[in-house]
């Protein structure tokens, strides 16, 4: 074998590493025997599995990530799904700056999204905490929704629509029978991947957290100012399998990458 | 209401924004009829069918069905039935849910709705498809599902955008049969748009020619085949010689040229390939083409008209290329036109 056919294989070790390597460092601390998060493990034990699940902060800022996320997803599709529908069927005029308008939240880092919502909307309009991370995690949801039930919606021609207000449906009765059934796999799938951004979601989310009300990763973050042990990362390990369970559900059932 | 216009379009006039696309449009047809729109794309033929299943806002004029206005009723309450040129099938339902649609809205169930779903399903011979999806089905068999659908409502007006385009040669004859079964069978109010001439004649009581927004020519086929009122239907139906008349005599590069016979009174006239006469006669050609089609020859001949296009019978002694030949262009033959552009 000369260099240049070693090229690629390498290339690809390499990339894989990156991206798989951290990961697999993770998994293996949270194996770990000793007391401090450390790489390689010392011994092998499920002690700090065990221990993910007592911690009583993990508990509520658990519960508060998986509503921000089913809350601020299902909330994100309520509000994207008629959007979309308007943007994909009517040539309304403005169309490309609502588009423009809707996306932003991918494009503006998370920190300026979250420092505007603190600084302009939570200060001086007393917005409670609960209610403003459930806002903020709609808006940063509400693009990937927008763009996954728009793509799925373009994939359906609008004639079935006329066709079934021909046959004595109304035009609301012929969105909800023709229309929604054929775009729910879109529908899904941006459920799946609002829920993963939204639960993944820390910059927004550190700059609205308050006393007592935390989402789960900025609760980690500050989990580990204070405790050095591998709970952490076993909380991680526990996480990415869910969310690696999700993902290959949905591909399976769902053919997920269609719309992503 | 008179017999003669159940359904009827006064003045209907319809645009896209600013656009005017149909103006002034006048037509009537009568309970039962079977009605082609014929025309060249973009000439309104949708915007029309659209305007009368209720799917495009009328801009002026009214659209009027068994005696009641229906210009501002929606679509949904005007029992007009359309089949689309890409059959618009839900393809998330099965074809007997696809059949059974409209019925279930308007309340029908059980045995009543079922006996109703099959018997649809049996008039265009699906009633072993019925639990398939539409994506598994052949273009012509979703073209009936889309036709049973439609018909099992019964609609007092059933319009077919571009029915057969998408079909190959040998399913569009077929289908074309279909069609005009299924007209007569139910006595249903029909009219279907068609790009090609031999299936409007072949199938329409009566044609309407449109063209730019506006009808050029209504009439039976054979008045259509025959009598084609303006040099653009004559050219949409064949007349491949069309000359303008100026008083009477024809414009040559050598001056005007009387024709033989009667000096009719018309802004124009038309001959077919066939309606020429070739070997003697007031005018001169050179032969610049011949194409041989089985039972009979075509010429194209330089003239001092123009090109000049004939067709004789192949029996007859050929002309070589470059051949020098006097013809005839028979008034007593020609199409009259009174409109010619
Ligand atoms: N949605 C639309 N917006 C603006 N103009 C339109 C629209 N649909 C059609 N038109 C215009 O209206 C005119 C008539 O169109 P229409 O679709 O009725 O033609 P058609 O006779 O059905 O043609 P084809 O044989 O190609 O289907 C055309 O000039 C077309 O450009
Ligand atoms: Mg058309």
């Amino acid at each position: 074998m000369n260099a240049r056919s070693l090229f690629i294989p390498v290339t690809l070790f390499l990339v894989i590493a990156f991206l798989i390597g951290p990961f697999l460092i993770i998994v293996a601390a949270s194996f770990s025997a000793g007391e401090t998060l450390a790489f390689p493990p010392q011994g092998f034990s499920l002690r700090w599995i065990a221990k993910v699940f007592t911690v009583e902060s993990f508990q509520a800022s658990f519960a508060m990530s998986l509503f921000l996320a089913i809350g601020g997803t299902a909330a994100a599709l309520v509000l994207g799904i008629p959007a979309s529908y308007a943007l994909s069927r009517y040539k309304l005029p403005g169309a490309e700056i609502v588009r423009t308008v809707v996306s932003a939240p991918i494009i503006v880092p998370g920190i300026i999204v979250g420092l505007a919502l603190l600084r302009y909307i939570v200060v001086p309009f007393q917005v409670g905490i609960t209610l403003a991370l459930f806002v903020a995690h709609t808006a940063l949801v509400l693009p990937y929704a927008v763009r996954v039930v728009s793509a799925s919606l373009d994939n359906l021609r609008s004639d079935i629509e006329e066709a079934a207000v021909l046959l004595g449906s109304s035009r609301l009765g012929a969105f909800f029978r023709v229309v929604m059934p054929n775009i729910r796999g879109g529908i899904m799938s941006a459920f799946i991947l609002g829920f993963v951004t939204s639960f993944n979601q820390v910059p927004v989310s550190l700059f609205l957290s308050g006393p007592g009300v935390r989402t789960l990763p900025v609760d980690m973050i500050a989990y580990m100012e204070i405790v050095f042990d591998p709970s952490v990362a076993a909380l991680s390990s526990l996480l990415a399998f869910l969310s690696i369970g999700i993902v290959f559900a949905a591909e399976r059932f769902l053919g997920f990458s269609r719309y992503v | 209401m008179s017999d003669a216009s159940y359904l009827s379009l006064e003045k209907l006039t319809l645009a896209y924004g600013d656009t005017v696309a149909v103006a002034d449009l006048d037509l009537d047809i009568r309970k039962g009829e079977l009605i082609a729109l014929l025309g060249p794309s973009g000439c309104g033929k949708t915007t029309t069918m659209r305007a009368i299943a209720g799917l495009l806002p009328v801009k002026s004029g009214q659209v009027r069905l068994d005696g009641a206005d229906m210009t501002r009723v929606p679509a949904n309450k005007r029992a007009v039935g359309l089949v689309f040129q890409s059959y618009a099938l839900f393809p998330h339902l099965s074809v007997y849910e696809n059949v059974a649609f409209g019925l279930k809205l308007k309340g029908m169930r059980g045995a009543e709705l079922d006996t109703k779903v099959q018997a649809g399903l049996k008039s265009v011979g699906l009633s072993s498809f019925a639990n398939r999806k539409p994506a598994e089905l052949s273009g012509g068999q979703q073209q009936r599902v889309a036709l049973a659908r439609s018909m099992v409502m019964e609609p007092k007006v059933l319009l077919l955008d571009e029915p057969l385009s998408n079909l190959d040669a040998r399913l569009r004859l077929e289908m074309r049969t279909e069609l005009q079964r299924v007209q007569k069978e139910t006595g249903v109010t029909m009219i279907f748009v068609t790009h090609d001439q031999a299936e409007a004649l072949a199938l329409a009581d009566r044609i309407v020619v449109m063209k730019g927004g506006a009808i050029e020519q209504i009439g039976t086929p054979e008045d259509i085949y025959n009598r084609p009122v303006s040099s653009f239907v004559a050219d949409f139906v064949g007349f491949e010689n069309i000359f303008p008349l100026e008083g009477g005599k024809l414009r040559t590069s050598g001056g005007l040229i009387e024709l033989s016979g009667e000096a009719p009174s018309a802004a124009g006239l038309a001959w077919r390939p066939r309606m020429v006469t070739l070997g003697t006669g007031p005018f001169r050609g050179t032969v610049r083409g011949t194409s041989f089609a089985g039972d009979s020859r075509e010429y194209l001949l330089d003239t001092s008209l123009g090109a000049i296009k004939a067709e004789v019978e192949a029996a007859l002694p050929a002309h070589a290329l470059g051949a020098d030949l006097l013809f005839d262009l028979p008034a007593g033959k020609a199409a009259l036109l009174s409109k010619f552009s």
